[in-house]
């Protein structure tokens, strides 16, 4: 059990609202990408990186090192801005999002971004990487851990059910996968384009230990990555109930935020409310 | 002859691989006793991954795997290892060039009563066409095992084309197995016999009676699709003037294609293409299956005949 103090707490909720003012940042700056699903990220990551996980940017192909899998990729703005905060590379790189020749593509791609675990970006594909993962762990008797991120409009793909169960039926304690459950998707609300409610209930019956949390409350989250390192013989789902677009109000809880970049105005007003 | 399914093969040469080296882990989706995968799963079951029915997971939680350094072997049957997982093949293994070997068997016609469902007819095509991945098609069981060797040796994806039912051993455990080198069998003059998989021995047949009838045709068993090994493509086509290809897939995509593409820039030259014309399987004997498509040694020699006469 690590210990939550109110230092970490607030360490982790300051990383946050840097990685969201970088989100906005690199969004503006590329003029096109996914904002809303990337601010609804910012706090779990923030707490992965910053907190949980054991992992060392001036080796990022540690064999031991703790695993991050972005399934849903197009969530990549929120990792790159972790991974710059955390040293992985120079924070410059972010102004080169989707530029031609960057390494910081739409989609995370292993090969060219140090601290990207997998390449991800067509849904449902990270959750069953992550699965692989944490298999080769316990045949190798690695201790590292396996961390996924999946959106819940993502869940709708047959492939995440396919992985759900094989990461329960190999015991898979060393896997921990989050839910960011913002409710929304490109179309519209989950509900209204294909609901997978109800989703804890299906993590449960798939025979995950399952948590129900408020995605945006670092101690939350940090106790809930407590719980799952104490759970033995299978996987653990955190269900993060999150907002799409948190921290810029003209963003929240909008569905037109999922593939949208704010424009120069729009990220003003933005950086204005993150501070 | 002697006769050995590539499939048989397959499952001997993982075990020989598992022996050898421990990242080696193979993965299977409920259909190892066919694919003989169980072999491997009998002797290193720690090393061993059921998927269940689920092709898609298994081939993501192969990248998985290869991302931490093991080096995965997934199988299943062509059609459903190359097109229930198409797209987790290319996003997750070919896009970020991971070392999975996608081994499928029970591919082409061969796979007899079951039917055109699970006759897959289009996996080269597609295999193919994805940058970063070789496509291995062994003609016999003691290439299948040197190959299994190579490509475990060769970084990246590679798709490694097996069959169901048995066919002759056309070489002895001297020969060298290069990924993408392709193979001259038999010297000829007339013309060039290009083929791949249970088509290689059909070819040294027809090359042996179209001697008899004072044809003199090359073989070449062309067992990696690609790279394709377009130096020697050329030399044949200078030395011969017409290329003749047969392989158990479409026409569409598969080595045809591979091999006029070749032709068609560097030195154009009568070719006839054999194969299935754009048409689906369906149930009968392997046997009847080949004679009904024209996969058979009559039809490569009447072939080569017409062939030969549009130089």
């Amino acid at each position: 059990m690590r210990e939550i103090t109110d230092s970490s707490i607030q360490e982790v909720r300051e990383k946050a609202l840097l990685i969201r003012r970088d989100i906005i940042k690199m969004l503006g700056e590329s003029g096109s990408g996914h904002t809303g699903g990337s601010l609804s990220a910012a706090d779990i990551l923030s707490c992965l990186y910053f907190w949980e996980m054991q992992i060392n940017p001036q080796q990022p192909h540690q064999a031991d090192r703790d695993r991050f899998v972005l399934s849903k990729g197009h969530a990549a703005p929120v990792l790159y801005a972790a991974l710059a905060e955390k040293g992985y590379f120079q924070r410059e790189e972010l102004d080169r999002l989707r530029k031609l020749g960057s390494m910081l593509q739409g989609h995370p791609d292993m090969r060219k971004v140090p601290g990207v675990d997998a390449s991800t970006g067509s849904l449902g594909q990270g959750i069953s990487w992550a699965v692989g993962m944490a298999l080769a762990g316990k045949m190798d008797n690695r201790n590292y851990r396996v961390y996924a991120l999946l959106g819940d409009g993502e869940i709708e793909e047959g492939l995440v059910w396919e992985a759900l169960m094989a990461a329960h039926h190999y015991h898979l304690d060393n896997l921990t996968a989050f839910l960011d459950h913002n409710g929304l998707q490109i179309d519209g609300p989950i509900e209204k384009v294909m609901s997978p409610e109800p989703v804890a209930d299906k993590f449960k019956a798939f025979g995950w230990e399952t948590l129900v949390i408020d995605g945006h409350d670092p101690h939350q989250i940090m106790a809930a990555l407590n719980t799952a390192r104490t759970i033995k013989g299978r996987p653990t789902a955190i269900i993060a109930n999150t907002v799409k677009g948190k921290g810029c109000s003209f963003m929240e809880n909008k569905a037109e935020w999922h593939g949208t970049a704010p424009n120069q105005e729009q990220v003003a007003l933005a950086l204005g409310e993150l501070v | 002859m002697e006769k050995q399914a590539t499939r048989d093969a397959y499952g001997k040469a993982l075990v020989e691989l598992g022996r050898q080296y421990n990242d080696v882990v193979v993965l299977d989706a409920d259909l190892s006793k066919s694919t003989k995968t169980a072999d491997f799963a009998k002797v290193f079951p720690e090393r061993f991954i059921n998927a269940g029915i689920a092709e898609q997971n298994m081939i993501g939680m192969a990248a998985g795997m290869a991302a931490t350094g093991k080096v995965a072997f997934a199988s299943s049957f062509a059609i459903f290892a190359t097109g229930r997982a198409f797209e987790i093949i290319r996003n997750s293994l070919a896009y970020a060039n991971l070392n999975v070997k996608v081994c499928a068997t029970h591919a082409g016609v061969t796979v007899g009563e079951d039917g055109g469902s699970h006759q897959s007819v289009e996996d080269i095509a597609i295999m193919r066409c994805v940058p970063n991945m070789s496509v291995v098609v062994p003609a016999d069981g003691t290439s299948t095992r040197k190959a299994v060797e190579a490509i475990y040796h060769r970084p990246g994806p590679v798709y490694l084309r097996l069959g169901r039912p048995s066919v002759p051993i056309l070489y002895d455990d001297n020969m060298d197995f290069r990924v993408g080198q392709g193979i001259e069998l038999r010297n000829g003059t007339d013309a060039t016999l290009i083929a791949c998989g249970i088509m290689v021995a059909k070819c040294l047949e027809a090359a042996d009676r179209l001697q008899e009838a004072g044809i003199s045709v090359a073989v070449i068993d062309m067992h990696t699709i690609k790279p394709i090994d377009r130096e020697l493509i050329i030399c044949k086509a200078r030395e011969t003037g017409a290329i003749l290809t047969a392989e158990e897939h479409s026409v569409l995509g598969g080595l045809g294609s591979a091999v006029c593409e070749v032709v068609c820039e560097e030195f154009p030259i009568p070719v006839h293409r054999m194969g299935l014309n754009d048409v689906f399987g369906q149930s009968g004997s392997p046997d009847e299956l080949l004679d009904y498509y024209g996969l058979t040694v009559e039809k490569i020699i009447e072939n080569t005949q017409i062939l030969i006469k549009k130089k």
